[in-house]
């Protein structure tokens, strides 16, 4: 008896499927990776035994993937709050860079010796520039329809040029020896480290917006504005929520947060600004967000996961030679296994045996 | 005169790879799948363009190698979008990183090295001609064949059945689906066209261009293509337009570079991600005054055969 098989859509999502098939996708991702990895001549398990030793398996470890998932956390409530309403903001890369240039500023030009003098202002000033430079883009889209995707992304690039010409220009330390850095900060403009690792004050920061993100969805009426524009923009329009507002607003936040984790990148890690410091935290992000299903709760624990991965990525080019580039083919590779697996959550299979009778519904 | 023709030539020839992306991508999304993958499926294209080109030593093996990964490549995109459903523009998201890594990752071995590509063949009688011979058919056979491309995609869409089928499954696929066509393999068809396309573009910059790998060579083109495709409103001809400007600001940029500037290098290089926003926005603002739009109605949106709308 051959059984045929019938696809038909789910009127409800069981809740188990929330995480189940987010992980059976990273599964299969891992599974393809393996794949890979080995027509490249490279043992799949030694590469992701030492991606987990290298991440997780000893406190180093662990708090190197805590600093990689704090600009992951801040970028991916970025992203996630434009594409909450359908506005694909491509561009945390840029906003994270135009943050990072803001705190280098105000250090530069406005520099106080006391550190929450600082802080405040590096923080204003990297949510105005990231905010500004997202909150264009979303001005644009709301005025006149000009395609956000491009617009934001054609920003990446040229915030990193815009950052290339200060780090290679006026704002090139003296004394570097021909380095192309900026100066670094003096201690006042520092974010204070947790213990002797690298982890700094900047992880307050993710989880705090996480939890305010996740009040600001379920509990005020702009989250839920939010939420309506995105799922469905005629009934909000009728409803009388001013959508172009909305839209000029949600991005000049979502830019205000990536703004930040380029602050904390540079004020809280690295003390200056190097060319090609964010590497590619804004692409990840939008992988976060996806794979959170723009959940803020999630959005933590995700980064976590995606910081394992980009931590496992720098042990896997010091243990088996692999390029970096191996860490961004695994994500490709993930965010596909992801979008397929939507297709189960929205359908289900069903076995039709034979006799059943077939019901006709007009 | 004698200024303008070296400019003009370097800007054909600078356009060219983002002309053959952005034909390819008007065929896919007028058949209603939007692929913002095209960065990674020309960075893809330009590298087994290269590495074929290498190990044969043929160009034109090389090319036709890019094309067929090309399209191996968007036929995932195809599967994710048209047969699963996903959302298409993460699915492109999804294609560029996994181009951009693949093609570095594999890429590796191949930096630094040179191949002998495609070279020059100007085109007998036409390239006397003055002003237009030196500018037009003074060129590699690529850039002759982006020409014919040119034209057979305007009279494809615009005056046969298959075109007519193409735009409308872009437009209203259910009418396509009724009329007893498959609406999913059409689909499948024009994103493999549209995504080898993109990888002979991408391949046109190694193996033709610069004749060399370098990871991420095509410095945002494919997006530049993407934003090409609304500037010319899915009108093959307007695209062209577009990719020659951009490829025009892109050799006054080098020349400005080479004739020894004070302006600082990253700086012009910021000039063509300016314009793509700048033209953009300028288009965005007339099709506010009543021009017509060229987007198809159904762009993004995948086609579920037993739904209503």
């Amino acid at each position: 008896m051959k059984p045929r098989l019938r696809i038909e859509r789910r009127l409800d999502v069981p809740s188990w499927m929330n995480w189940s098939i987010p992980a059976g996708a990273v599964g299969v991702a891992l599974a393809a990776g393996a794949v890979l990895l080995s027509l490249l001549g490279v043992s799949p398990l030694a590469a992701y035994k030492a991606m987990i030793q290298g991440s997780l398996g000893d406190a180093w470890g662990i708090s190197e993937t805590i600093v990689k998932a704090i600009p992951l956390t801040l970028a991916g409530l970025a992203v996630g709050l434009a594409f909450t309403m359908v506005v694909w903001n491509i561009g945390a890369e840029g906003q994270i860079v135009m943050g990072a240039l803001a705190a280098v500023a105000v250090v530069r030009y406005a520099f106080v010796d006391n550190s929450l003098v600082m802080f405040s202002l590096m923080f204003l000033m990297a949510c105005l520039a990231g905010g500004v430079w997202a909150g264009f883009a979303g001005f644009l889209k709301a005025r006149w329809n000009v395609n956000e995707t491009i617009t934001t992304l054609m920003m990446n690039y040229i915030a990193i040029l815009l950052a290339d010409y200060f780090i290679y220009g006026p704002w090139r330390d003296p004394s570097s020896l021909g380095f192309p850095m900026t100066t670094p900060f003096p201690e006042a403009a520092r974010l204070p480290v947790l213990g002797g690792t690298r982890v700094h004050v900047g992880i307050f920061l993710a989880v705090g917006l996480a939890i305010l993100f996740r009040v600001l969805y379920r509990w005020t009426k702009w989250g839920f504005e939010l939420r309506v524009i995105g799922n469905n923009p005629n009934a909000a329009r009728y409803a009388g929520i001013n959508d172009l507002r909305n839209v000029v607003l949600a991005m000049f936040f979502s830019g205000a947060v990536a703004g930040i984790a380029g602050m904390t990148e540079v004020a809280g890690l690295q003390g200056r600004l190097q060319p090609g410091f964010s590497g590619g935290y804004g692409f990840t992000a939008i992988i976060v967000a996806w794979l959170a299903r723009l959940n803020p709760m999630a959005t933590i624990l995700v980064s976590f996961l995606l910081g394992v991965l980009l931590v496992g990525g720098d042990t896997l080019q010091v243990v088996m030679r692999l390029p970096l580039s191996s860490v961004q083919v695994l994500q490709g590779l993930i965010l596909f296994c992801v979008l397929g697996a939507e297709f189960f959550r929205n359908y289900r299979i069903v076995f039709i045996e034979r006799g059943e009778r077939r019901e006709w519904k007009s | 005169m004698e200024i303008l023709i070296p400019i003009l030539s370097a800007a054909i020839r600078s356009g060219t790879p983002i002309l053959y992306a952005t034909l390819g991508e008007i065929l896919t999304e007028k058949a209603g799948v939007l692929n913002l993958g095209l960065e990674g499926l020309m960075l893809l294209g330009a590298f087994s363009g290269f590495s074929a080109t290498m190990v044969t030593g043929n160009p034109w093996v090389g090319l036709a190698a890019a094309v067929c990964v090309g399209m191996a490549v968007s036929a995932l995109h195809a599967f994710l979008c048209v047969t699963m459903g996903a959302n298409q523009v993460v699915s492109g998201l999804a294609i560029t990183m996994f181009g951009t890594g693949m093609s570095a990752l594999l890429g590796k071995a191949y930096v630094g090295e040179t191949i002998r590509g495609l070279g020059i063949l100007p085109v007998p009688l036409l390239a006397k001609v003055p002003l237009l011979g030196p500018v037009l058919f003074n060129h590699d056979p690529l850039v002759y064949l982006s020409y014919v491309l040119v034209g057979l995609t305007c009279w494809f869409i615009s005056s046969t059945r298959w075109g007519l089928t193409l735009r409308a499954v872009g437009e209203n696929p259910r009418a396509v689906d009724a009329a007893g066509l498959s609406v999913a393999r059409l689909r499948y068809a024009y994103t493999m066209v549209g995504g080898g396309l993109a990888a002979l573009g991408g391949a046109y910059l190694s193996v033709v261009y610069t004749q060399m790998w370098v990871e991420m060579m095509t410095a945002g083109r494919g997006w530049i293509a993407v934003a090409l495709v609304i500037f010319g409103i899915w009108n093959p001809l307007r695209a062209a337009f577009g990719s020659y400007l951009f490829g025009g600001v892109g050799a006054l940029q080098l020349r400005i570079q080479a004739a020894g500037t004070t302006v600082p290098a990253p700086l012009l290089l910021m000039l063509p991600y300016i314009l793509t926003i700048v033209v953009l926005v300028g288009i965005s603002v007339r099709k506010g005054k009543g021009i017509l739009l060229g987007a198809p109605a159904s762009l993004g949106q995948p086609f579920h055969r037993e739904e209503r709308d």
